[in-house]
C-alpha cells in the first residue's frame, strides 16, 4: 500500500541556525533540507540567514554563498548556472525547478529548499537519479534507421519535419517533471515518467527514425506509458516551459492510430 | 542483496504490449455515459420511477429498456476499468492487488448481469 506515514528515522527534524552578520540590512532565511545517510541521523532542516545585498539574484547564488562562506558541508549539484545542464534541479518553495533559474525575489518569506521529491537521497540536496537514467537508456534515445546514411552527407529533414522536434529537443533531463508526478512517485519501478516519455516521443516524432513501430511496441504497456493519468504536474513544473503531458498524449494517440 | 544492473531492472519482464484497449475503452465508456446519464436523469425527473407500475411501464418500452441495458453495461465497464487503475496505482502488495482486482470484476459482473436480467424480466413480462 501507499505509505502514509514516514518510517521513524526519516522524520525531518529542526536543525541548526546560522544568523546573518549584524550589519546586514536586507536579510532572508533559507531553510534547507540536510541528510547524510551514512551518519544514521534523521534528516533535518538547517536555517541560514543571508545578506541579500551581498548575494547574487538566484537561489543557486545563495546556495553557493552558503557553501563558500557559512557551511562548507552543504551538498548540492550545480554546473552551468544558466539552465542548460539540469544539475541544480531541486524543490524550491514547494515546486521542482532549477536553482539557477529561480530568482530569490520571486519567493515570499523564508526560502524552503528540498531535494527532488520521492528519490533516494545521496546527501542533502543530491538525489540518486540512477533509476530515471536507466529508464532513459531503456527507450534507446538515439536515431535508429536501416536505410544507409547518404554517402554524400547527413540524413536530410524538411523544415516542417524538423519543426516537429521543437518543444522536445530542449529538454535538459533535470527530472523536475518526473519527480513532480504522483504516478511516478507510486510506481516509478514500472512507469517511465514524463521526462523519459518526452524523450521517447522526441524519437517517435523524428522523421529520420525508422523504428517507430518497435518503439511504440516497447511503450505500449499498462505501466510504462498508461500510468500517466494526465495529472499535468509535469507541464506545470517544467523549468524550461516544455509540455511533457502533451508528448505523452501524442504517444497515446499514435498507439490508438495504429489500432484502427 | 540485489546486484542486477539498473537497466536490467528497468527493462524487467518487458512490455506487456497491451494497455491501449483498456485506455480507449475507458474513454469510450466515459463519452457514452454522458448521453446515457442525461437520459437516466431526465427519466427520473419526468416521474418514470415514481412507483412500481410507473417503472414497469417505463422499462417495457423498447427504447427505454435498451437505453437502460446500455447504461448498465457502460457504467459497469467504466467502473471496473477505473477502479482497476486505482488499485494498480496504490495497492502494492501483489496478492492483495490480484484478489481485489478479481473481486471488483466479479462483483461488477454479478451486479450488471443481475440488473440486465431484471430489465429483461420487466420487458418480457410486459409483452
Amino acid at each position: 500500500m501507499v505509505e502514509f506515514n514516514l518510517p521513524a528515522n526519516s522524520v525531518v527534524k529542526e536543525g541548526k541556525s546560522f544568523s546573518a552578520p549584524a550589519d546586514a540590512k536586507n536579510t532572508r532565511s533559507f531553510k534547507i533540507y540536510r541528510y547524510d545517510p551514512d551518519s544514521g541521523d534523521n534528516p533535518r532542516t538547517d536555517t541560514y540567514d543571508i545578506d541579500l545585498d551581498k548575494c547574487g539574484p538566484m537561489v543557486l547564488d545563495a546556495l553557493i554563498k552558503i557553501k563558500n562562506e557559512i557551511d562548507a558541508t552543504l551538498t548540492f549539484r550545480r554546473s552551468c548556472r544558466e539552465g542548460i545542464c539540469g544539475s541544480c534541479a531541486m524543490n524550491i518553495d514547494g515546486r521542482n525547478t532549477l536553482a539557477c533559474l529561480k530568482p530569490i525575489e520571486d519567493i515570499k518569506g523564508e526560502v524552503k529548499i528540498y531535494p527532488l521529491p520521492h528519490m533516494p537521497v545521496v546527501k542533502d540536496l543530491v538525489p540518486d537519479l540512477s533509476q530515471p537514467y536507466a529508464q532513459l537508456a531503456s527507450i534507446e534515445p538515439w536515431l535508429k534507421a536501416d536505410s544507409p546514411t547518404p554517402p554524400d552527407g547527413e540524413r536530410l529533414q524538411s523544415r516542417e519535419e524538423r519543426a516537429k522536434l521543437d518543444g522536445l529537443w530542449e529538454c535538459i533531463l533535470c527530472f523536475s517533471c518526473s519527480t513532480a508526478c504522483p504516478s511516478y512517485w507510486w510506481n516509478s519501478d514500472r512507469y517511465l515518467g514524463p521526462a523519459v516519455l518526452l524523450q521517447a516521443y522526441r524519437w517517435l516524432a523524428d522523421s529520420r527514425d525508422e523504428y517507430t513501430g518497435e518503439r511504440l511496441d516497447a511503450l505500449e504497456d499498462p505501466f510504462r506509458l498508461y500510468r500517466c493519468h494526465t495529472i499535468m504536474n509535469c507541464t506545470n513544473t517544467c523549468p524550461k516551459g516544455l509540455n511533457p503531458a502533451l508528448a505523452i498524449t501524442e504517444i497515446k494517440k499514435m498507439i490508438a492510430e495504429r489500432r484502427a | 542483496m540485489k546486484m542486477q544492473s539498473d537497466l536490467g531492472r528497468v527493462r524487467g519482464l518487458g512490455s506487456a504490449k497491451s494497455g491501449s484497449s483498456h485506455w480507449w475503452t475507458q474513454r469510450v465508456t466515459a463519452v457514452a455515459n454522458l448521453p446515457l446519464g442525461i437520459w437516466f436523469i431526465i427519466s427520473i425527473l419526468s416521474g418514470h420511477t415514481a412507483d412500481y407500475d410507473a417503472v414497469r411501464e417505463w422499462l417495457s418500452s423498447y427504447f427505454h429498456s435498451t437505453m437502460m441495458i446500455l447504461m448498465i453495461i457502460s457504467v459497469s465497464v467504466h467502473f471496473t476499468h477505473g477502479l482497476q487503475v486505482v488499485i494498480e496505482d496504490y495497492v502494492h502488495n501483489r496478492k492483495a492487488e490480484i484478489v481485489s482486482l478479481f473481486l471488483i470484476k466479479a462483483v461488477a459482473a454479478f451486479l450488471s448481469v443481475a440488473a440486465i436480467v431484471s430489465v429483461l424480466r420487466i420487458v418480457f413480462a410486459g409483452a
